[in-house]
């Protein structure tokens, strides 16, 4: 597949603050690529890169296979939807759609036709003359949309473009625009610090931290096999333990993420199958979530680890301060720093 | 007074410190509860001021020119008749308000042309330094007197004044003296012409431009300029298209400032130009040597006209649509 957007070791130093740090990036076209991290660990940075509002301290940007480092903004096959959508409050819905016509010169017709289907395309037909200040936040979110992708571009650039919603709407608004994107084909970069939304969406994701990409695959394989430390714990929750904790454990003396849910809880040790890690542990606190519940265990000598349970009728609630079995498949403890295969 | 023995005993036995705080919480909670009063309280002086003492007079002098001055006794006379208002018609009086519109016109216009680039340097590209400076720039002119800055312009633009001495040692006097052949708007000297008083007026209003200016365009918010960037807009169509509407009613903020107080100023045309008049000389002669005071309160009149006009058509051009 070829790439659409490619980072070429980019670096974007604000005087000594340094944003992105030698980054080297590949997205293919067609492809639902998300940039997660933290705030201010350069995810929205580097779109920035992309889209050319900013220049590159070091490092070059490749759209369609073509260097643009040097071009403007106006001059790059990329369009944006930002995270405060950006609409121009003095102009109707239907000006703000139609406004990557309007400056290329195309005629009122033509204009108004592909305004009407775009329009139809995230379901706001009818609402054209309306002022961005009389629309909702998930119409607004429409219309910024409708903006950007009125141009076809090949990539669409998003800065967080859900955060304002509420969970609902967002978890719906997910929803679509995974949709829109297989619908229409287009390559979607999309920066977001919620590991969910990525997880969920991504065909592939890049896991950002201090100016640096700390991982880059897909979503399984980001979860199922983190590298560091940080990428368990940032994509999903992890329990970290030393090498030498790991160890003690009876398993190989490495630093290893132990997923919460893949850790099971006995109350009675004889329950355990056969060949699995096993120790025994104080239950400190447990917190019902609806869905499954969360224990606090104490295992040998100050370390705690996270347990997940999902929760059933006929489970027996273990008593708190009492004594627990936790066991796990030595498979499903991910020793970290290591090459994925 | 009836007092119960009983009720007497508790005021007497409060003491006075604990009074005071007692009475303040019951005002307190009695303004938190009608908010008309309060909002009678905080109002009403400024309001009795605006409205008595301020538009009060105002009414009392306009009302002015709906009476006449006798043209043999040269008193006033105190009845109602619209003959000053329609001496405000004759040729001479109609120059002077055509004189003083477009000299407020032209003033208001290269204000805001040469204020706006400052104004975006100032809100999009300086530092917090830098900015500091341009404020203290900008503002520090109104700190001194405005008569010393008129006089002092005076002394620039004179014939012996430094840019006439300028273009002299630049071998360019000629430039100078074929600017000032130009009729009407030249003159003998720059201090005595048009184009003098333009630069004074220009120069002394400028803040009152710049200011308004550099605040609603701290108001854009850069993505909106990256937006339009991003779809596709050239700067100068980004400029026509986003920031000008949006920076619209700061300009027009600026204008009303520039042109109303162009239109109503008294000393600039006095000190600086020829001895036509100016609608502020005009009210000034009137009022106090001739003692017309019908046709001064007529001419006071005609800046509050054209600045009503003014902001009707601004509003219709969408001026405070952004507001």
């Amino acid at each position: 597949m070829s790439s659409a957007v490619t980072l070429d070791r980019i670096s974007q130093h604000f005087e000594s603050v340094v944003a992105v740090d030698g980054i080297s990036l590949d997205v293919d076209s067609g492809e639902f690529f998300s940039l997660l991290g933290p705030s201010g660990s350069g995810k929205t940075t580097c779109l920035r890169l992309v889209a050319g509002f900013d220049q590159p301290t070091a490092g070059r940007v490749l759209i369609g296979g073509e260097d643009v480092t040097a071009h403007p903004p106006y001059r790059r096959a990329v369009n944006t939807v930002f995270q405060d959508y950006a609409l121009f409050p003095h102009m109707t819905v239907r000006d703000n759609i139609s406004y990557a016509l309007m400056v290329r010169g195309v005629t009122d017709s033509e204009r108004r036709r592909r305004t009407a289907e775009m329009l139809e395309l995230v379901q706001l037909s009818g609402m054209e003359n309306r002022r961005p200040a009389q629309l909702s936040g998930g119409q607004r979110q429409r219309v910024a949309l409708a903006r950007a992708l009125i141009n076809a571009p090949p990539v669409l650039l998003l800065d967080e473009p859900l955060g304002a919603l509420d969970l609902k709407l967002r978890q719906q608004m997910q929803i679509e625009l995974k949709a829109l994107q297989r619908q229409l084909g287009i390559t979607f970069i999309y920066v977001t610090h919620d590991q969910e939304e990525a997880l969920s969406m991504s065909d592939r994701l890049a896991v950002f931290k201090n100016g640096r990409v700390e991982q880059t695959g897909s979503p399984q394989s980001v979860y199922d096999k983190p590298q560091t430390a940080f990428v368990a714990g940032f994509v999903g929750n992890a329990n970290i333990l030393s090498a030498e904790q790991a160890g003690r454990l009876g398993m190989p003396r490495r630093e290893t993420a132990l997923r919460p849910e893949k850790i099971h809880l006995h109350i009675d040790a004889r329950t355990v199958p056969q060949g699995a890690v096993k120790c025994s542990g104080r239950l400190l606190a447990s917190q019902f979530l609806g869905i499954n519940t969360r224990f606090e265990v104490e295992v040998s000598s100050g370390l705690v680890l996270d347990v997940v349970r999902q929760n059933a009728l006929e489970q027996v609630v273990p008593s708190a301060e009492g004594e627990v079995t936790l066991a796990w498949r030595l498979d499903d403890a991910h020793p970290l720093g290591a090459q994925i295969d | 007074m009836m007092l119960t023995p009983w009720g007497l005993k508790l005021i007497n036995s409060a003491p006075l410190d604990q009074l005071w705080p007692r009475i303040r919480r019951s005002l307190s909670d009695r303004l938190f509860k009608q908010r008309t009063l309060l909002l009678l309280i905080l109002l009403g002086p400024p309001l009795m001021w605006l409205g008595i003492v301020y538009l009060g007079s105002l009414f009392a002098l306009l009302a002015q020119s709906l009476f006449y001055i006798d043209e043999f006794s040269g008193m006033v006379v105190h009845e109602f008749s619209l003959r000053t208002l329609r001496e405000l018609f004759t040729a001479t009086n109609v120059d002077i308000v055509a004189r003083t519109v477009t000299m407020a016109g032209a003033v208001t216009v290269f204000a805001a042309v040469v204020a706006f680039p400052l104004a975006y340097y100032m809100a999009r590209y300086s530092g917090p330094r830098v900015k500091a400076l341009f404020y203290l720039a900008v503002m520090l002119p109104l700190w001194s007197s405005y008569l010393v800055r008129v006089y002092a312009w005076k002394l620039i633009l004179a014939h012996e004044g430094i840019i006439r001495w300028t273009f002299e040692h630049l071998g360019m006097a000629r430039v100078l003296d074929s600017i000032l052949a130009i009729p009407v708007l030249g003159g003998p000297s720059l201090s005595v012409s048009y184009i003098g008083m333009f630069l004074v007026f220009l120069y002394i209003w400028l803040p009152f431009m710049i200011l308004p200016i550099q605040a609603s365009i701290e108001r854009v918010p850069t993505s909106l300029l990256d937006a339009s960037a991003d779809l596709g807009a050239h700067p100068a169509q980004t400029f026509r298209r986003v920031i000008l509407p949006l920076v619209f009613p700061g300009i027009v903020a600026g204008s009303i400032f520039t042109f109303s107080l162009t239109l109503g100023d008294y000393i600039i045309p006095g000190i600086i130009g020829s001895s036509r008049l100016f609608i502020g000389q005009a009210v000034y002669l009137h009022q106090g040597t001739a003692g017309n005071i019908p046709l001064a309160a007529a001419f006071s009149i005609v800046p509050i006209v054209i600045m009503a006009a003014y902001l009707t058509l601004a509003r219709r051009l969408g001026a405070f649509d952004a507001l």
